[in-house]
């Protein structure tokens, strides 16, 4: 364990390490290509591969296939390339492939301003990829939790079979901070389980009760069946309803059923005597945090909670810190993004979206001035 | 001479059962389509190279993209990947590069390798990395029902181009070539020996190896080019085929007019990616 002080790329690229990865494709891309150069330099140390490819649609594709011949791999990107990616992480859902991704929020649309930061790519990560399936993302607001998400997020990955995205953004990305660096043997790390059955009698999508299928590697003798078709458990195609209910019911409960290892979060001032609460995720809960200060010194009676994983959402989280608040103000740098998925789970509060795009971060003081004019 | 008796003429095993996932069979290709040839030859390499202990086949991985050739990976009995429509060289990039032991091998059509995943193959060919690529031309889009491919004959009627193909079939062995990687060849499933030759072959280099296997597809570019039924298009394609030894590049052109050469047009020696690898990080 050593303190580093560091930024919050370098601290995904160290988180990384720990967990285990060795496998690292990409294309640069502002705010997110220091990820690639730092573990150029440090990764082969280890014993790893770091390879810039042709565009972000061969890094995930060779992350994929650097997966499945059983190592550890991620790419990090930000949200133009992000929009190229989607496509195999829709692959990555359906033949359940440990991966990562770090989308390093910048704003946009399009081109946007490529060096300053957002929070508009929170729908994209969840919903971006065609058809069904439930990919976790892990929102870090500091360098210190840009290492432990890193290091979660492999371990969700490896867990449950899934690709994880990491969605950081430009500001969390490039501020430097104090960050405890852990050995590998002073974190927990997991790996994906391994089949138990003789290799004629496996079969690649055939889920234990934890509904996760163990997974053979390439090369291990299993003759593994990568498979992008509706398939059933030996990975043969079929084009029935029951096989593709099977199958994708599967894909999303095998995530719902692991949410307490997925879900995290923080809060802040919260107690029965808490009237207003405001949500904010990643860098924008920086300053949420010290409005909330703020109104606290001036008497109001206001906490903050903070979602890590902003998908998927565990709904019975949401309905307890509400349970007791008059209202809840969802401070996000977008146009209002998170709001409508936190909303679906409050009942009672009246729930007030507070979209404040700032190509910096939304400071204290806006976020003041605009909750003062609700309380 | 002996007469043979119906019962030996059944058989429930073939000899290359063991490469395959046989309790799939039968196959989804079309009769007289010429897929089956292409990869009938290829497992008969890969079973001359195991035989003679050269080639382990728990380490052959077959990657494919999506298109009637890609079905090629969910019949063959090694550890296989049937991805996306494109993209098999880059996620095989990454299998091979992730283990170096594996021998990495894709099988695509025309349109999943040169088309839509063509800027991969230009830099995986570039960096000469270490897998084998078979690109199976039948000259159109066959999987989706009979589109222009970038290898179908200019003029040809496809149902995208229903007033005639105004573009240029791109050659993919001559692109292939600038790129210098170590083994550029063109075979046709009319020459199943060649095939497997140039597979062999292949199977004891490193560096990038590019094998296009020209083929038939009656159900659909037959249909197209008034060639419906098998045999016609299959002999056909006999008569476009030439096999040089040691063609120049520069007769390589993909002309249905002029006639198609067969050969290996580039074989050297250079280090592969993984062995570059080796040299620049250690
Ligand atoms: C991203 C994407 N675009 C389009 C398709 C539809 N598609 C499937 S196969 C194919 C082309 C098939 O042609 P080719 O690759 O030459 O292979 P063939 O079927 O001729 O063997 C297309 C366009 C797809 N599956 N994915
Ligand atoms: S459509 Fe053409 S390429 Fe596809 S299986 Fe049939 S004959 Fe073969």
């Amino acid at each position: 364990m050593k303190l580093e002080f560091m930024s919050g790329n370098m601290a995904i690229a160290e988180g990384a390490i720990t967990a285990g990865m060795r496998f690292f494709a990409g294309y640069p891309i502002t705010p997110a290509s220091d990820i690639m150069e730092y573990l150029a330099e440090v990764l082969p140390e280890k014993g790893g591969l770091v390879v810039q490819y042709e565009d972000e649609i061969a890094s995930i594709n060779a992350a994929l296939g650097a997966s499945w011949a059983g190592v550890k791999s991620m790419t990090a990107t930000s949200g133009p390339g992000f929009s190229l990616m989607v496509e195999a992480l829709s692959l990555a859902a359906i033949t359940e492939t440990p991966v990562v991704v770090a989308d390093i929020m910048r704003a946009g649309p399009s081109t946007g301003v490529p060096t300053k930061t957002s929070q508009s790519d929170v729908f994209q990560v969840r919903y971006a990829p065609h058809g069904e399936h439930l990919i976790p993302a892990l929102a870090p607001w500091s360098v210190q939790e840009a290492y432990d998400l890193t290091i979660k997020a492999f371990n969700i990955s490896e867990l449950v079979r899934t690709p994880v995205i990491l969605l950081s953004d430009a500001v969390v990305a490039h501020m430097w901070e104090s960050a405890i660096i852990k050995d590998v043997n002073e974190v927990e790390i997991v790996n994906r389980k391994k089949p138990s059955t003789p290799p004629n009698e496996y079969m690649p999508y055939k889920p234990d009760e934890d509904l996760i299928p163990p997974m053979a590697n390439f090369g291990e003798g299993y003759k593994v069946l990568v498979e992008s078709l509706a398939h059933d458990e030996r990975g043969y195609y079929r084009q029935s309803n029951d096989v593709y209910r099977k199958l994708i019911w599967r894909l999303i409960n095998k995530v719902k059923r692991h949410i307490d290892k997925i879900y995290d979060y923080e809060t802040y001032y919260l107690n029965n005597e808490t009237e207003y609460l405001i949500i904010s995720y990643g860098s924008t809960a920086r300053s949420a945090l010290a409005a909330v200060r703020d109104l606290r010194r001036k008497g109001v009676k206001v906490g903050m909670f903070r979602p890590k994983t902003l998908w998927p959402t565990k709904e019975e989280v949401i309905k307890e810190v509400t349970k007791d608040v008059k209202k809840v103000f969802v401070v996000e740098n977008n146009t209002g993004k998170m709001v409508a998925e936190f909303e679906r789970y409050i009942k009672k509060a009246e729930v007030v979206s507070i979209p404040i795009l700032s190509l910096d971060i939304p400071t204290p003081e806006e976020i003041l001035e605009v909750v003062s004019s609700w309380l | 001479m002996a007469v043979t008796s119906e019962a030996s003429l059944r058989y429930s095993t073939h000899p290359l059962d063991k490469y395959l996932r046989a309790d799939r069979l039968p196959h989804i290709w079309c009769s007289g389509c010429g897929i089956g040839v292409a990869l009938g030859s290829i497992l008969r390499a890969i079973d001359r190279r195991v035989r003679e202990g050269s080639l382990d086949p728990s380490k052959v991985v077959f990657v494919t993209g999506i298109g009637c050739s890609a079905r090629a990976s969910f019949y063959v009995g090694f550890d296989s990947a049937h991805t996306i429509h494109g993209r098999a060289i880059a996620f095989a990039s990454g299998a091979k590069l992730a283990n170096p032991e594996l021998q990495v091998m894709v099988v695509g059509g025309d349109g999943d390798i040169a088309g839509i995943g063509g800027n991969h193959l230009i830099h995986a060919a570039r960096r000469n990395l270490d897998i084998i690529v078979f690109m199976i031309t039948n000259f159109v889009y066959a999987m989706t029902g009979g589109q222009l491919a970038p290898t179908t004959p200019q003029g040809l009627y496809t149902t995208t181009t229903p007033h005639g193909n105004p573009e240029r079939p791109l050659n993919v062995i001559k692109l292939v070539s600038a790129l210098m990687p170590n083994y550029v060849a063109r075979a046709s499933i009319t020459h199943p020996p060649l095939i497997e030759q140039y597979t062999y072959k292949a199977l004891g280099m490193e560096g990038f190896r590019f094998i296009e296997i020209m083929s038939t597809c009656p159900e659909v570019f037959g249909r197209h080019a008034g060639y419906r039924d098998p045999v016609t298009l299959y002999n056909v394609l006999r008569s476009k085929v030439r096999v040089k030894q040691n063609p120049h590049v520069d007769e390589s052109e993909l002309s249905w007019e002029s006639g198609i050469v067969l050969g290996e047009y580039l074989i050297r020696n250079e280090p592969g990616y993984v062995r570059k690898l080796k040299e620049v990080v250690r």
